[in-house]
């Protein structure tokens, strides 16, 4: 019996690390440089700090030109989101006694009651209708959606060149590389090698998927890898309007490593809750596994097989 | 089943309703008391994970077709998210423990294909589809080709990139037949384009499969239960003392195999959901933007590869569907008399050739078809068809299998008196 435990056991390695991989890696070039996130790996969290600076980010630069339909205001406070907890407004008299040493966090039970994403929400201004069925313009509730930089998608074209910023609620899941794809591409723009005559508009990037060799006049074997991407360098830029208020300062490495956090966790944000019940389920199930292979030796005890 | 049945009635209830329907008996007779030969490995335990599977999909599905909205209408006014994208991310993001149930009817699509590959091949190597087993394995190809159709219309439903450029892949397919093809199309797609017709329809038919499914397992089941289990010898079952009841002995060991399969299941689900999905996926399904490269899931890999190995498109698909309509000719190809591979030296190591060609084409399935990854695919599609209509023909008359143990209990108890080929063979 048991070299066909072993047989099966490496088959089934090989199909979940062997075969998968190899069948998905068909059309990755180099791979982007590994950031090592605080979420990777099977216990992996986010870092609040950085969700909340990436979140920060996403207000200030992202959402001039990239919407992010498939989140709502309130998801920034439910549980594993940015806003989730925060530090308690300290009343006079106890900040005295206590001292400021240490601030025991509020965690609301829904994001309604959560002061941080009501103020997120109400910053906006939401086109709805009145009870005379009027448009009218109002503040944002938390269940309103993040609402878009651009009514339609050729008005987003219109102020693009052409070009249509993708909306970012899946950007880490829908790219190859996911996290470390954007940090790459956000910190790979650069000088363009020579010999590539980049058009108007248009700025070359190692990481962007694409083929520049028609625009290449150096040698036809040594055609830079990458592509051409509609989007201006952002992070010279951010990082003069940026400031984080948490005194982290906003280097472009810092920013593009807080975005790409954040929007790993707009992309899928129930990870936490996702890896947490996995090792619960992971202990359950070898506890299981070990008292059935016990019952399944004692049944089998005096019986030749 | 097999046999008389041995189930007494306890209670007067038991009485009462045994002469007017005995369903405890049949559930007796099938599951308790059912003569299982005593050797089965654990290659074995397989079909009680797939029906695990199939419970799997048929449960999280449900639950999903609460939640699911099969349109492909945007789902707020200006955007190019439909509302069936839209909604498989609501699941995951706000639904309650959507994102595990989401989840389990995705990986429990990829682990169903790993569990039922394992079978097959495990049917292949001991002869399972030999006689008397030929309707019991031709109804288990019908499974096969009914859970590659379900799968593909599920995979559809996200109307991601993949899901829809896949289906006009694969849809586009039935144009290559003459005459009537292009009719045919339109008929499926209920548009002249992959269209939100055709997402409904696949939503429909995604729903109706699995029910047809388990029917089929239904049959299945009770064509298995006529001859009773082939084992690893391929000896028949000769007397008693080579079977075991079922229970406890298999379902005890059925439910630890069980066990350890699902652990791999959960450490998908947990931990790596997307590993074996495509990140294109994850794109809104936009007619106007072809992926550079479309690729089907995983599973469907080995026959994407047949596909794309003739030149010609016809060809192609006559290919691919023959590769899986060999298999119900396959009890009467095979002419050998020895069930199991265990006793036939030359037979074994064509089919080890065959298990590195199916995963050979697997591995091509996802590279561009062209170069060499086009020559390889084609020398696998070659092996592939020769195995079943030329080497198992021929080898059953040429080969001079080992010598099979007499009986079940003559292997089990003196393991060396019936040397297993590779000795035999000297």
């Amino acid at each position: 019996m048991k070299p066909n435990i072993v047989a099966l056991g490496s088959l089934f390695g090989l199909l979940a690390f062997g075969l998968a991989p190899s069948a998905l890696a068909s059309e990755s070039k180099a791979h982007p440089k590994h950031v090592g996130f605080s979420f990777e790996g099977p216990l992996g969290t986010y870092d609040r700090g950085a969700l909340q600076r990436g979140f920060q980010v996403y207000k200030q630069v992202c959402a001039t030109c990239h919407s992010l339909n498939l989140l709502s205001y309130r998801h920034l406070g439910e549980k594993g989101g940015p806003f989730e907890c925060f530090p308690a407004p300290q009343t006079e008299g106890e900040g005295e006694a206590h001292g400021t040493a240490h601030v025991r966090p509020i965690c609301p039970a829904t994001p309604n009651d959560n002061p941080i994403v009501k103020a997120i929400a109400a910053e906006v201004s939401i086109t709805d209708r009145d009870e005379n069925g009027d448009e009218i313009d109002r503040p944002g509730r938390p269940a309103d959606r993040f609402r878009a930089p651009f009514e339609n998608e050729q008005r987003a074209r219109g102020a693009n060149g052409g070009a249509l910023p993708p909306d970012l609620s899946l950007i880490v899941k829908a790219r190859h590389g996911g996290a470390d794809y954007i940090y790459s591409l956000l910190l790979g723009y650069g000088e363009n090698p020579e010999g590539l005559n980049v058009p108007d508009g248009k700025y070359y990037n190692p990481w962007f998927p694409g083929d520049v060799a028609s625009i290449w006049s150096g040698e036809k074997n040594s055609v830079p890898e990458g592509g051409l991407i509609a989007m201006a360098p952002q992070l010279e830029i951010a990082s003069q309007i940026v400031e984080f208020g948490d005194g982290t300062p906003a280097t472009p490495e810092q920013i593009a490593r807080d975005v790409a956090t954040f929007l790993a966790w707009a992309s899928e944000p129930k990870v936490e809750s996702r890896k947490r019940t996995g090792v619960v389920v992971m202990i359950y199930l070898i506890l299981l596994a070990g008292l059935l292979f016990v019952a399944y030796k004692a049944v089998w005890r005096n019986q030749s097989h | 089943m097999s046999g008389p049945s041995n189930y007494q009635p306890g209670s007067a209830f038991e009485k009462w309703l045994d002469t007017r329907l005995p369903i405890i008996r049949l559930g007796y007779d099938s599951i308790v008391d059912f003569p299982t030969p005593k050797n089965l490995n654990y290659w074995y335990t397989f079909g009680g994970i797939l029906t695990f599977c199939l419970a799997v999909q048929i449960v999280t599905g449900i639950v999903l077709a609460m939640h699911y909205v099969a349109s492909a209408q945007p789902f707020i006014e200006g955007s190019n998210i439909s509302q069936a994208f839209a909604s498989v991310q609501r699941i995951q993001r706000d639904v309650s423990y959507g994102w595990l149930i989401q989840s389990l009817h995705t990986v429990g699509a990829s682990m169903f294909f790993i569990a039922v590959y394992i079978h097959m091949f495990r049917g292949l190597y001991y002869g399972s589809y030999k006689a008397p087993r030929e309707i019991l394995w031709a109804i288990g190809v019908v499974i096969f080709l009914l859970m590659m159709a379900t799968a593909f219309m599920g995979y559809v439903l996200p109307w991601g990139q993949m899901s829809f450029h896949g289906a006009a892949v694969i849809t586009n397919l039935i144009g290559a037949f003459p005459v009537v093809g292009d009719a045919l199309r339109t008929w499926i797609w209920g548009d002249f384009a992959v269209s939100n017709a055709t997402l409904n329809r696949f939503f429909s038919l995604h729903y109706l499969m699995p029910f047809v499914i388990a029917a089929m397992v239904g049959m299945h089941i009770w064509a298995l239960h006529v001859p009773g289990n082939n084992n690893p010898t391929g000896v028949e079952v000769k007397s008693k003392a080579d079977t075991v009841p079922f229970h406890p002995f298999y379902t005890v060991k059925d439910a630890f195999a069980l066990a350890l399969f699902m652990i791999l299941f959960a450490a998908f689900v947990f931990f790596m959901p997307d590993a074996l999905g495509h990140p294109d996926n994850y794109i809104p399904a936009n007619a106007l933007s072809t992926p550079t490269h479309i690729v089907p899931e995983w599973y469907f890999l080995p026959f994407y590869a047949i596909l794309r190995a003739i030149p010609d498109k016809l060809g192609g698909v006559i290919a691919m569907f023959g590769s899986i309509m060999v298999l119900f000719a396959l009890p009467w190809l095979d002419t050998s008399r020895v069930k199991s591979m265990r006793y036939r030296p030359l037979a074994r190591q064509f089919f080890l050739l065959f298990v590195v060609a199916c995963l050979t084409l697997g591995y091509v399935g996802a590279q561009p078809a062209e170069g060499l990854f086009l020559i390889i695919a084609q020398i696998a599609t070659a092996y592939y068809f020769l195995f079943f209509l030329a080497i198992l023909p021929i080898l059953g008359i040429v080969e001079r299998p080992g010598n099979a143990p007499a009986s079940i209990s003559e292997a089990v108890l003196k393991p060396g008196a019936a040397r297993p080929a590779h000795a035999a063979a000297e």
